[in-house]
């Protein structure tokens, strides 16, 4: 695993820097356009989610390549309110930014991998994957 | 897999190509169908955008690096798209699971609150009940006593659906467990007024008919709970009458006490029991005068009771063109001899 590389969120711009960084690693991986524009669109989602909800936060990106695997893994972490009903924000249809965001259950649709954990009062960490096919 | 078209890269750019160079109406009726079996195997918006480019730059190699910008731009404004029509897909399959199980659940209330309608000698009975929705929030059922007496429980749960659907189940299994001798229509009222009011959500209330008659005296006796009155036709004099009822709702208050009323039933008189989906129908936004229900039960009074019920339904389901608004059950008894 190659180390990781992050990129604070704390103004809209950020997302802007999130989403660049992001795509360039993508592109190295060997990701098409169409799952490159994927790979953004879930870089926008989780550093949106950062940038309204939580005072501050980080993503960041992994390189995954082994014997079996190869892709790209992002991780949202962020302190902040954290999530008090999971299962509602995976839900198709429930969505803060009044139904036109992909929300969640959006992203979780555009990777392959998806994890959630979020303590309330404290934060949220948010790991999505995308294999290279 | 007959009418869904093969799609991958090398028959878009074919049927492409022929396109760009006849212009014919025939290649844009083939991308019509191409485009419905997009939809069918859930290609998303973007991933045809990737099509096209493709498709593009192998007819095109030399094509400007401006124009594949374009392309690659358009690309990701579809995905949001994309994103969308997978949601919609997910909660489209969600509705039509929540629409079948609601579908058992109307089939088992069938089953739970079904009666049958008894074979009384000297008596037509008619009866007709059709939920507004899948399910029904009004009850009838029928009870036939040892004492050749026939006892008849109409009620009206204030609400629809699923909730008043519900609540039926109780007032059913309620009235199953009252011995015989407890079935005088005033003590029956008395008695579910309790379960109601010790088990039903106050913002619910139930509207209850229940009325008793004796073959072998030709009398009715009826109790109400603040019921839609039904209506007493006389076949001598030929006029309808209300029939006189006082009665708290059901779940209002503990300790209510109903009065009992009593008719006699000549031959020919008509008994009519309803519920407020019947006299509420709607024309437009007017609603229909109780003379209007009387009027169209008298132009078919001449039919047996099942027919008359089953005429007087299709008159106001015409009326309110096929769309009820709320459940309509009307009961009808005909003394004969």
């Amino acid at each position: 695993m190659k180390p990781q590389s992050c990129v604070n969120i704390k103004k809209e711009w950020d997302i802007v820097g999130a989403r660049q960084l992001g795509r360039d690693i993508a592109k190295k991986v060997g990701f098409g356009i169409v799952d490159q524009a994927r790979i953004a669109t879930t870089i926008s989602e989780l550093a949106r989610n950062i940038y309204l909800y939580a005072e501050h936060g980080q993503i960041c990106f992994e390189v995954i390549d082994n014997l079996e695997h190869k892709g790209m893994c992002m991780i949202a972490i962020d302190v902040g309110p954290g999530i008090e009903d999971i299962g509602q924000v995976m839900e198709d249809g429930y969505s803060t930014s009044g139904g036109l965001g992909a929300g969640l259950p959006g992203v979780k649709r555009l990777m392959d991998e998806f994890d959630l954990q979020s303590e309330v009062g404290k934060g949220t960490r948010i790991k999505a994957i995308k294999w290279l096919r | 897999m007959d009418d869904t078209v093969k799609i991958d890269v090398e028959n878009y750019k074919e049927l492409m190509k022929r396109y760009i160079e006849t212009k014919d109406e025939q290649s844009l009726y083939e991308v019509e169908q191409v485009s419905k079996s997009f939809i069918k195997n859930h290609i998303l918006p973007d991933e045809i955008v990737n099509m096209h480019i493709q498709a593009l730059a192998e007819l095109y190699p030399s094509l400007s690096e401006d124009i594949q910008s374009s392309m690659n731009f358009l690309l990701e404004a579809m995905i949001a798209y994309g994103i969308a029509h997978q949601e919609y897909q997910m909660l489209r399959e969600k509705q039509s699971e929540l629409k079948s199980e609601i579908s058992v659940a109307a089939s088992m209330q069938e089953t739970l609150l079904g009666t049958i309608k008894p074979e009384i000698e000297g008596l037509d009975i008619g009866v007709i009940s059709v939920p507004a929705h899948q399910m029904n929030g009004d009850y009838h059922h029928f009870v036939k006593g040892s004492d050749g007496s026939l006892g008849i429980a109409m009620a009206d749960v204030i609400g629809k659906g699923i909730p008043a659907a519900l609540c039926m189940s109780m007032i059913k299994y309620a009235m199953d467990s009252y011995p015989e001798e407890a079935m005088e229509p005033r003590a029956i009222l008395k008695n579910l007024n309790r379960v109601v009011e010790r088990n039903v959500d106050p913002s619910m209330f139930i509207t209850m008919c229940y009325a008793q008659y004796i073959p072998s005296e030709h009398t009715l006796r009826y109790a109400s709970a603040g019921h839609e009155p039904g209506f007493y036709y006389n076949a001598e004099k030929d006029i309808f009458e209300e029939m006189e009822t006082k009665g708290l709702v059901l779940g209002v208050t503990p300790d209510a006490d109903y009065g009992q009323y009593e008719l006699n039933i000549h031959k020919n008189d008509l008994v009519i029991m309803l519920t407020d989906g019947v006299t509420e129908c709607r024309d437009g936004d007017r609603f229909i005068e109780s003379e209007e229900v009387l009027s169209v039960i008298r132009q078919y009074a001449h039919l047996p009771a099942q027919e008359m019920v089953n005429q007087v339904f299709k008159y106001f389901e015409r009326l309110q063109n096929f769309e009820l608004r709320d459940d309509f059950t009307l009961l009808i008894l005909r003394r004969e001899v």
